[in-house]
């Protein structure tokens, strides 16, 4: 077992407050700039408030049960389906990814921390700050009512007034800078600080679907900064921008909003797609099939996914050229897609499968994405479109790639790397019933909703005609929903369960192939002693069993002992200035001296984070430590 | 006009409306079924789906067999060795990027050139109909008929019926599943389209577009009639003269209209003073089968309630409570149910 002990930086030079040194405690996690520290951040985060999303929608599913019921207002109900969409989207699925790159990032690349690991905590307290921030608006009854994709004009002033519309969009430009940051800072971590010899054609997949992802990231998040600011300018300073009055054009959203929007949902099932792609070749005991077509079918996903956008909008009546365009242009993505499921199929083709949990859900996530992506295919032909745009047909499409897709495979991810996150492995059994319960529930929930949106029930209604025929199915729909509310409870239980006492794993539990898994459980804060030197795809598996022999220096194990090894310092800026932009936020909504009070702790913190010098812990390993 | 004549006028429309409610039964099931065209556009469509759903289903039990039976042919055995390190297989690869490139061809040309042909309607025999988007109602107006009405679209059997689609405020969707698929309502845009109801009946639709409060609330009815009973609807808007009331209940709801229960300020109903704008048109509200917007079958005992508190049937709707007394609303309910 790998011991080090630990020499504080003598150096405190900081800027109006010295860098924090404490490695334990409550405020080392508060100004941590650990990668693992700040994924465990992450997930917990994201849990919560997945969980608050969930009970958004049982809400919305006992309302619609039965037709002209009152369990809830027709404002509630809609302020319920925005904050859930809003909720699921940016505050559960993308930051749940977020927690596995955090994690799993510099372990896979054989690196010690990201590029900018400041850039990193504060990429993570901007999250927590403005899901804090959209969720007041619960608080003083102001919740968001737009929808998930507030369409101008109905976010103007004169139909939505008060507070709601710019709690979202605010809050969503909180959300919308700490992932920004995040992407930058994945990309420079992958192209400049892979391990020797790993070349880009030799890192896991995982890693070129986060490489993708934060790419989509840096270009369509800008698209929808800018609309949101306009509506913002609209709302807040009197502007024209989507004003019909002053002949404002409100498809111009629509436009700024979906150009983020595609990629947005390619940034939501790209990283799930790279988990699967880990997983399957462990427990198949064979590599990914086709890997540089793999590669090639991420990055191509990622730039045609920029060019579908007005698929969305195909009822707004843009003419049959558009739409023909991007008819073909969906239909072109397709084929990549697909071919990634051919490719996992032909994966497991001739393997040894093994059973575990992380396998069972990689297994759902085929075949519920499967259904999901073949509804999309359906929904891309702009003529039968508009059949199914804005019904429960295309409710049933994006829960079927979200959930069915991308959720399950998140769940994957949790079985598989929670042995090397925590030392002990979760529960195999109450594993199994997780899915179970999941997989009935998720099915008996969105299957029927594509029986509903073809039976004509549009998205968005709190209620229903009761002569419309839609009661069955809505009931089924229901009752589905509570069996993997239930699914998701046993998953809880047996996370808890696990921690607490869970059976101790090795280091390598799964006979994997990647590098994170020759790291202890959990790695240690320096992540590696030296980092490994790598030749081969698949290293770690190549040195179990194909004769590749470890490439690190005895020399070098015994520099990082005498020498010790420089882990990034701690600091308070990162949490500190994303208060003050978040206090800038709502001071924008409640009071101009607040709002100059936020905006002078930004400014101020943003000198303190360049001035504070270097900081940092000399940490020497000891003992056995790799 | 004496009382019995006006009747008789009366007559064949409201029988008319019979056999229309029989037609529909026969898809009272489920009135916005996107399988169940009444006309060429719903067909149309409703054809490119179900290729699309075909083509979807058979690859779904390709793969999916395939998957299924890779998981269990190669499940893993006690004592298995490890599995032969495959890499890939570019002939593979080449195999199954080309046969979904065929398979989505198949889709592609049928959806441009529909797409290109539904966009162009027909040109001979065209009824022209606006239909004007508002939180949350629907209306209609007949340019060339001088006629203007609310919620439900009466519209002649086997003719074109040209929409343009205007909105008064948010973007909403004009959506008669039966007859054709959505087209969104955008303010500052004008947006057309076309069908055409190739049998009698009522047609069930709704808004498709999130547009506030009671956006579940803002529903239709398209009323497809025999040419001659269309016409016959058309001549007797068309003939505006004073409503004479038939008895002193309606008189009293007439007067009470068009002054001290102020309907007359959002509402007009031609033949009397009232002329306003805000609301749906009500000349013709006694012949309609739904009240505030498709939501409640068109009785007397409804419109008293819509009467005493239309925010309890419709949240955030746009009329007052007005805090009628019941005599009032008596009197309001057997004058709108008149109008014909």
């Amino acid at each position: 077992m790998a011991t080090h002990h630990e020499v504080l930086q003598a150096s405190r030079a900081g800027v109006f407050l010295p860098r924090p040194v404490s490695t334990t405690g409550f405020w080392s996690w508060v100004t941590t700039v650990d990668h693992k520290r700040i994924g465990i951040m992450y997930f917990f985060t994201s849990i919560l408030f997945f969980l608050v999303g969930g009970i958004e929608a049982l809400i919305i599913r006992t309302q619609l049960f039965a037709p002209d019921l009152k369990i809830v207002s027709a404002d509630t109900f809609n302020q319920l389906f925005t904050m859930h969409g809003t909720t699921m989207v940016f505050l559960a699925v993308m930051p749940l990814s977020a927690a596995f790159f955090n994690y799993l990032l510099p372990l896979m690349l054989g690196a010690r921390d990201v590029a900018f690991p400041r850039l990193n905590a504060f990429s993570y307290w901007m999250y927590l700050f403005g899901g804090i921030f959209i969720n007041t608006g619960w608080f003083v009854n102001a919740a968001p009512a737009v929808g998930w994709f507030g369409y101008a004009n109905l976010t103007s002033t004169t139909y939505t007034p008060g507070l709601a519309t710019d709690y979202w969009t605010l809050g969503l430009q909180i959300l919308g800078i700490g992932t920004l940051v995040s992407g930058f800072n994945f990309i420079v971590t992958i192209l400049n600080m892979r391990a020797p010899g790993m070349s880009l054609m030799k890192m896991p997949v995982f890693l070129w679907t986060t490489l993708v992802t934060s790419f989509l990231i840096i270009f369509s998040f800008p698209s929808v900064t800018v609309g949101l600011i306009l509506v913002t300018f609209d709302r807040l300073f009197n502007t024209n921008f989507f004003e019909v009055a002053a002949n404002g054009d409100v498809v111009l959203w629509q436009h700024l909003f979906w150009i983020f929007g595609h990629p947005e949902v390619y940034i939501l099932i790209l990283p799930a797609m790279g988990i699967v792609s880990e997983i399957l070749p462990t427990f198949a005991r064979k590599p990914l099939f086709g890997y540089s077509v793999m590669v090639l079918s991420t990055m191509l996903i990622g730039f045609l996914g920029f060019g579908v956008w007005s698929h969305h909008m195909f009822t707004v009546g843009l003419g049959p050229v558009v739409n023909s365009i991007f008819s073909l242009a969906t239909m072109a993505i397709a084929i990549p897609t697909g071919v990634k499921i051919f490719n996992w199929v032909s994966t497991l083709w001739g393997g040894s499968i093994r059973f575990k949990t992380p396998l069972i859900f990689a297994l759902g996530f085929i075949f519920q994405f499967m259904i999901g992506g073949l509804s999309g295919v359906m929904h891309s032909s702009a003529p039968s479109n508009a059949q199914q745009q804005d019904t429960y047909f295309v409710v049933a499409h994006f829960h079927y790639v979200l959930i069915g897709g991308a959720l399950f495979a998140l769940f994957a991810g949790i079985y598989y790397w929670f042995p090397k996150v925590t030392g002990r492995l979760m529960n195999e059994k109450l594993g199994v019933i997780n899915f179970i319960l999941m997989f009935i529930g998720f099915n008996v929930t969105f299957f029927p909703m594509h029986f509903l949106g073809l039976m004509g029930m549009p998205r968005r209604i709190y209620t229903y005609d009761a002569a419309l025929g839609l009661q069955f199915w809505n009931q089924v729909s229901t009752v589905g929903a509570f069996i993997l509310a239930a699914g998701v409870t046993v998953f809880l239980v047996n996370f808890v369960i696990s921690l607490a006492r869970g059976e101790k794993a090795a280091a390598d539990p799964w006979d994997a192939r990647t590098l994170e898994w020759m790291t202890s459980n959990p790695p240690p804060v320096y992540n590696f002693a030296v980092t490994p030197v790598v030749s081969a795809r698949d290293e770690f598996w190549a040195r179990k069993y194909e004769g590749v022999a470890a490439k690190e220096s005895a020399a070098a194990l015994e520099e990082a002992k005498k020498h010790g090894i420089h882990i990034p310092g701690n600091s308070y800026f990162p949490i500190i200035m994303a208060a003050g932009i978040t206090v800038f936020c709502y001071g924008l909504l409640y009071s101009g001296a607040l709002a100059i009070a936020g905006l002078a702790v930004t400014i101020l913190s943003f000198f303190g984070w360049a001035f504070e010098g270097v900081g940092g812990t000399i940490i020497y390993p000891e003992g056995d430590a790799r | 006009m004496v009382r019995s004549a006006k009747l008789k006028r009366h007559v064949p429309i409201v029988s008319s409306l019979l056999p229309l409610l029989y037609a529909s039964t026969v898809h009272a099931q489920v009135p916005q079924s996107v399988f169940a065209p009444a006309g060429p556009v719903a067909r149309t469509q409703g054809g490119l789906l179900s290729l699309t759903l075909y083509v979807a289903i058979g690859i779904f039990i390709v793969v999916g067999s395939i998957l299924f039976y890779t998981i269990i042919r190669f499940r893993a055995k006690p004592g298995d060795p490890i599995p032969k390190q495959i890499h890939g297989n570019t002939t593979l690869e080449v195999i199954w990027t080309v046969i979904p490139i065929i398979i989505l061809t198949v889709i592609a040309v049928p959806t441009v050139r529909h797409g290109f042909s539904l966009a162009s309607p027909p040109t001979d025999d065209v009824l022209e109909v606006r239909a004007i988007g508002h939180q949350w109602w629907w209306e209609f107006e007949y340019p060339e008929l001088g006629i203007v009405t609310a919620n439900e679209l009466r519209v002649p059997v086997g003719q074109v019926i040209y929409l343009t689609l205007e909105s008064k405020d948010v973007i909403h969707s004009f959506w008669v599943p039966r007859l054709a698929g959505k087209m969104d309502v955008v303010p500052n845009r004008v947006n057309a389209m076309w069908f055409v109801a190739e049998e009698a009946g009522i047609f069930y639709g709704q808004c498709a577009e999130f547009c506030g409060t009671s956006h579940a609330n803002m529903r239709l009815r398209v009323v497809a009639q025999p040419a001659d009973e269309f016409n016959a609807w058309v001549a007797g808007r068309q003939s505006v003269e004073a409503i004479v009331p038939a008895n002193d209940l309606v008189a009293r709801g007439k007067e009470l209209f068009e002054s001290t229960g102020t309907c007359f300020a959002c509402h007009t109903v031609d033949g009397t003073t009232a002329a306003g704008k805000v609301g749906p048109d009500l000349s013709d509200f006694g012949g309609r089968t739904t009240l505030a917007a498709g939501m409640l079958p068109n009785t007397p005992e409804n419109l008293a309630a819509w009467l005493r508190d239309p925010q309890a049937i419709k949240p955030g709707a746009l009329m007052p409570r007005l805090n009628l007394s019941e005599a009032d609303i008596e009197a309001l309910t057997a004058f709108l149910h008149s109008l014909m």
